[in-house]
Parts: C-alpha cells; structure tokens; sequence
C-alpha cells in the first residue's frame, strides 16, 4: 500500500463494473451505462455512473435550470445582449433584488421581479435536491447525516435570501445573484451593520469553518499517514490491536494527550461542519433585526477595547455647525 | 501507462492553473515592494502602504512648473489699460500680465494665448474658453479664500487640476449607464459592471451624481446598538462604499488614512484628515453646482456630457493619486491676486 504514500492519489480504484445494488420500491431506474475514466481514478474510483435522479432529482434539476437561465439571461441583457461583454463581464454581473421601496410586496419583472422569481426556482430546486438526498439516504439503508449537514447550508442560505428580508420587511435587503456582486453585498452589509465581527454568532461561525479546516487537516493525515498499514481498511481494523487504526489514535494520545476515535472524530468533524453555516444564520438573523451595529453592541457589552486617541479630539464636523 | 497518466495530468493541471494564477497576477497583483507607515495605534491596521515605483511616478508627475518673477503693483491698473477686465482689473498692469503668462503655462502650454483669446482683440468674448477661464479664475479666489478647511494655507491654482492640460484630466459627467437590454429584461440599476470609478469593483458606477452633485445623505452606520433609528439600508451602503472606493484611489490611500475600520463612522476614533475629506466633499460639491453647472450653457455641446451635463469635478482632477495634490507643494504664495476674492467692486458678476 505504499502507493498511497503520496499526496496525490497514485492508485486507481478500479474493479469490475459494478451496476450497484438492485432497486426497490423505486419508479425510476439508474441511468447511464458505466465505465471507467482515468482521470476519476486519479481523484477517486475511476468507474463513472450510473446515476439515480428520481422524480425529486429529474424536479431540482429543471427548476434549478429556470433560477440559471434567469440570472444568466439577466445578465445578458445587462450587457446589452454582447456575449462578449458577457464572458468578459461575468464576474461583476447580477441580477439585483428589488428596490426598497417595493418593500415585501411583488415588484414589476425588470425591477426585481426576475430576482424573486429566480429566488423562488431556486430554492425549489434546492429544497428538492434536499429531498433527494434524504431519500437516497434512506434507500440505501443510511442515516440521514448527509442530508441534515446540507440542511445547515440551506438555513444559511433561506437566512439570507428569505428569512432575514421577511423579517426587515425589505427584498431589498437580501443579496443579488452575481459573484462579485454578492461580495460587495456582504462588505456593505457589514459596514451597514457596524461591523460583524464583534457579532457573537460571526465569531462562532469563523470558529467553526477554522476548526473545520483544522479537524479535516488532522483527520487526512492520519489516515494518510497510517495507509502504509492499511488504515484505509476500516472495518476490519477498528476492534483490533497493533492496526493502523490503532496507531493513529496512538500518534494523537502520545502527542496532545488525548484521542478522537475512529467514529467520534467523524462526529466532531460533522458537527463542526454543521455548526459554521447554523451559528453563521443565527448571526445573519439578529443583524438588522435585533442588533443595528454590532461595534456599539460589543462596547455595550465591554468586547471592543477603547484605544487611546492618537490625534487628539476629532469631532464631526457636521456638529460644530461649520460647514458650508 | 499510470506514471505517464498521472505525470500528464498533473502537468495539464499545473499549465492551466499557472496560466490562470499568472493573468490574475499580472491583472491584479502590485508588484513589490511595498513600504508601510504606521499611522494609528498599534494593532489597528492604520498604515498606508506605498509602492516606491508608484511614489516615483507620481513625484516626476508633481513637478512645478517655474514661478515668473513676482511683479510690482505699481502703475496703471488693468482696468484701465484693458477693455473688458471683469475680475482681475485691480492688478497692475504687470501682475495681470504676468497672471495671464502664468495660466497659460499652466492651462495652455501648447495651444498658448489663442486658446481663450481672440488674438485680433483679446477683449473679445467670442470664445467661450475665456468666459470659462474668468469663470475658473473666480473659482480658484473661491477655494483658496473660502474653503480653506479643505486646502489649508497649500492653496490650489490652475495648475493644480490642469497640469498642462487645457481640459483637465479625470473629469466626470453625469451616467448614462451602458448599454443594456430593455422590455421586461433587469432594468439599469447603476451597479453589477465593472467600473474604474470605484475600484473595478461591482459596486454602484456613478458614486458621483447622488453625493458630488447632489447631497445625499452619505452616512449609513447606525449609531445606536440596538434597532429603530437608522432606516439606510444596504444599497445606500453600497452607494456611499462606492464613493469612499472612488476618494480612496483618487488620493492614493487606504480607508484607514482617515477611519479606523472598525467603527467607519465614529469620528473620535477617525484621523484628522476625515474632518478635511469632510470639507472636501462639500467643496467639491459647491465648486460643481456653484461653478461649473452654471457655465453648463456656456460650454460648446462637444465639451457636454453624454447626457449633456457640464463637466464636474471630484478628488482627482487635483488628487491625481497622492493625498495631498502636489505632494503639498504650494505656489499659492507667489499669486496673491489668487488667495481669494478681490474687493466686491472687482468681482462683478
């Protein structure tokens, strides 16, 4: 198992073509006829397909094509219609939400109409996928883990594009579908808001997404590190002693104290996971909502150090009555 | 067949990677090095960063031109010796002259006196350049005597915006916007294109209209922790963080040259160049509506907007990148027929 001492994959996995266990209770059946790819091999199992979609899968699938052709021909137009304007402008195009003077209610297409619609497609789709997930868990006998930590994203996501707008009342307020456009929207609404970093939930939330990336960081190395013994063989060495498995948890005791065991780390990495997009939408939530600028919140509840004036007293000039 | 595989691959990978990292790099990156300098206390990230090659640009472009010998105010005035001297007519004949060779260097070094003047009767309003250049000349009495708030003791003369240029550089009209599509299509909502004016960021394109021109409210931030008293919402944000982008590469700065971005809106914890920014931003508003608006009529259609505004001014026709115009080098010293209004009599009009 030496090839797997490599930070690249080196061994393809690559056995008989296998159609997967048969379906039941299923009106669909899994479509395409499998084969292999090399280049799969080198990130994965190199066999390709098939692929269950299902009626949940087939419906995500056409709503979420609805939300991409309504951005996308949105921002064509935006362009004028120049494809290559459109190529060459992609990264800063959106379509926005609507003004704030539509409030909640359904502004015309051209003035936001599009964005809620988009919204609404693809929310549907994603809400669908979800579905989909869950029940391809369930199919195969699995706990529904994968789809709760989906579910986590979708909260963030909800929380930001529907919840949170709701509740100020304004579509103006959620974040217009564009890639550079949406970074923007998250700078303003931080300054908006007096600066999300002395946000409790915020700060969680980047707790959780560093751990996460330092969890995952240990849990690859060790099973990495431990391959030459065949620790990518779980099941047959997680009761035994002198294991690969054994040395892992091992390398971790005799170096911090303590160790994760081959199921609790899964935990600690799924919670993890779950816990950055969930304490994220908490934050996003009370912002605007119960708390107007975080900064003031969190020298109300002593967490923002005062610093010593640098330059004597500044004062706004708006105040003094000497403008102009 | 697997070492040529993956050797392929990754190498397929890297070229494509490299390719892509190298544009983004050559678009994107500045090239070091950079210099630091600390200007707020010590953990808040207050420095400004300064790029030498960048710094040495701008010091060979900050080269004043040479001052004409002062002259006495003695002798017939000019009022007297010309027809049609509306705002300089207290100078004597020597200073006035001396003024017009100097605006000439200063505004239409190539072009000379026949860019303003009919040169068969220099009195002649025929040119609308001369109404504009009077106009100016008031203007710069204007800044320098009025607004002293914002250029200091420094001053400003013609040079300072035109640097040779008969128009100045960095001028702004109002935005018509780019072409887009119409019909139930996304209507021009003034943001989501990449644009100069604000950093190439995707933020709102025309941060100059509503706070330059007109006096939108330009602060954002709530002053109150808790909710109910500041009804601005995140695209009013998004206006007012484009025109901060737009002063902010204007003078060659950081947001921290005057915030400490914590709290972008206290003014205890910002630097005194905030209060100056402040009275710039005012200035600047004053000299487009006061100044240049009016002249909006005066102005031949090709010097008009595309949708045929006047010419206006922000931070950078005088800023042009460096936080003091000039490196604050100040020739105000030697004119002060410009360091403000003359007597009420001399400025008709």
């Amino acid at each position: 198992m030496a090839e797997y001492q490599n930070i690249f994959t080196r061994v393809q996995v690559r056995g008989p073509v296998h159609a997967g266990v048969p379906l039941t209770g299923a009106g669909w059946a899994r479509l395409g006829k499998p084969n292999f790819v090399h280049l799969l091999g080198i990130f994965g199992d190199a066999q390709l397909g098939p692929i269950y979609l299902g009626a949940t899968g087939m419906a995500s699938l056409i709503f979420g094509f609805f939300a991409f052709e309504i951005i996308g021909l949105n921002m064509l137009a935006s362009v004028n219609w120049n494809p290559v304007e459109f190529v060459r402008q992609l990264p800063w195009l959106a379509l926005e939400p609507p003004a704030p003077q539509y409030g909640l209610h359904i502004p015309p297409m051209a003035e936001g109409g599009w964005w809620l619609l988009a919204g609404f497609f693809l929310t549907t789709s994603i809400l669908l996928w979800w579905l989909r997930i869950f029940k391809r868990a369930r199919a195969l006998g699995m706990g529904s883990h994968t789809a709760w930590a989906f579910a986590a994203a979708i909260w963030l996501y909800l929380v930001l594009g529907f919840i949170r707008p709701l509740l100020m009342g304004h579509w103006s307020e959620a974040v217009p579908f564009g890639i550079f456009p949406h970074l923007d929207w998250t700078a303003a609404f931080s300054i908006r808001y007096g600066n999300l970093f002395y946000n409790p939930f915020h700060m969680l939330s980047i707790v959780f997404l560093y751990g996460s990336t330092l969890l995952f960081a240990m849990h690859a190395a060790t099973v990495l590190a431990t391959s030459r013994f065949g620790s990518e063989r779980e099941i047959e060495q997680i009761t035994d002693r002198g294991t690969a498995f054994e040395r892992g948890g091992l390398f971790w005791r005799w170096t911090m104290g303590f160790n994760a065991t081959a199921e609790s780390i899964h935990r600690w990495a799924w919670w993890f996971a779950v816990l950055c997009p969930l304490c994220g939408g908490i934050g996003i939530l009370l912002t605007g909502t119960v708390v107007d600028n975080w900064y003031l919140w969190g020298v109300k509840h002593g967490i923002a150090p005062p610093y010593p004036a640098m330059w004597g007293t500044v004062i706004d000039p708006a105040t003094t009555g000497a403008g102009q | 067949m697997s070492d040529w595989g993956i050797k392929f691959s990754l190498g397929a990978v890297a070229v494509v990677a490299g390719t892509l990292l190298t544009i983004a790099m050559v678009n994107g990156f500045e090239r070091p090095p950079i210099q630091t300098a600390q200007g707020g206390f010590r953990g808040t990230g207050m420095d400004e960063n300064y790029n030498p090659r960048t710094l040495a640009v701008e010091h060979a472009a900050s080269v004043l031109p040479g001052v004409l010998p002062p002259l006495p105010a003695s002798g017939p005035k000019a009022s007297a010796a010309y027809k049609n001297v509306l705002v300089l007519g207290d100078l004597s004949v020597g200073q006035f002259t001396r003024l017009m060779a100097s605006i000439t260097t200063w505004v239409a070094p190539k072009q000379g006196c026949a860019y303003c003047h009919n040169t068969k009767n220099m009195a002649d309003d025929g040119l609308y350049t001369k109404v504009v250049a009077r106009r100016m000349i008031q203007m710069v009495q204007h800044i320098n005597g009025d607004w002293k708030q914002h250029v200091a003791a420094t001053g400003v003369t013609c040079y300072t915006c035109h640097r040779g240029n008969p128009v100045p550089s960095m001028i702004w009209f109002n935005e018509p916007g780019p072409e887009h599509g119409h019909g139930m299509a996304e209507a021009y909502f003034g943001k989501n294109q990449a644009s100069g004016a604000v950093g190439d960021a995707a933020l709102p394109y025309d941060p100059f209209t509503p706070y330059l021109e007109k006096a939108t409210n330009i602060r954002v931030q709530s002053t109150a922790a808790l909710p109910g008293t500041d009804s601005q919402d995140i695209k009013d944000t998004e206006a007012t963080y484009g025109l901060m982008m737009n002063i902010s590469q204007s003078l060659g700065v950081n947001c921290t040259y005057c915030h400490n971005s914590r709290d972008f809106s206290d003014w205890s914890q910002s630097t005194p160049q905030r209060v100056t920014a402040w009275y710039g931003i005012r200035m600047v508003r004053n000299l487009n509506n006061d100044y240049l608006n009016k002249l909006h009529d005066v102005f031949p259609a090709n010097r008009l907007g595309p949708l045929g505004d006047a010419p206006k001014i922000n931070c950078a026709p005088c800023h042009q990148g460096v936080f003091k115009p000039l490196f604050g080098q100040s020739q105000i010293a030697g004119f002060p027929e410009l360091q403000g209004p003359l007597a009420p009599a001399a400025t008709a009009q």
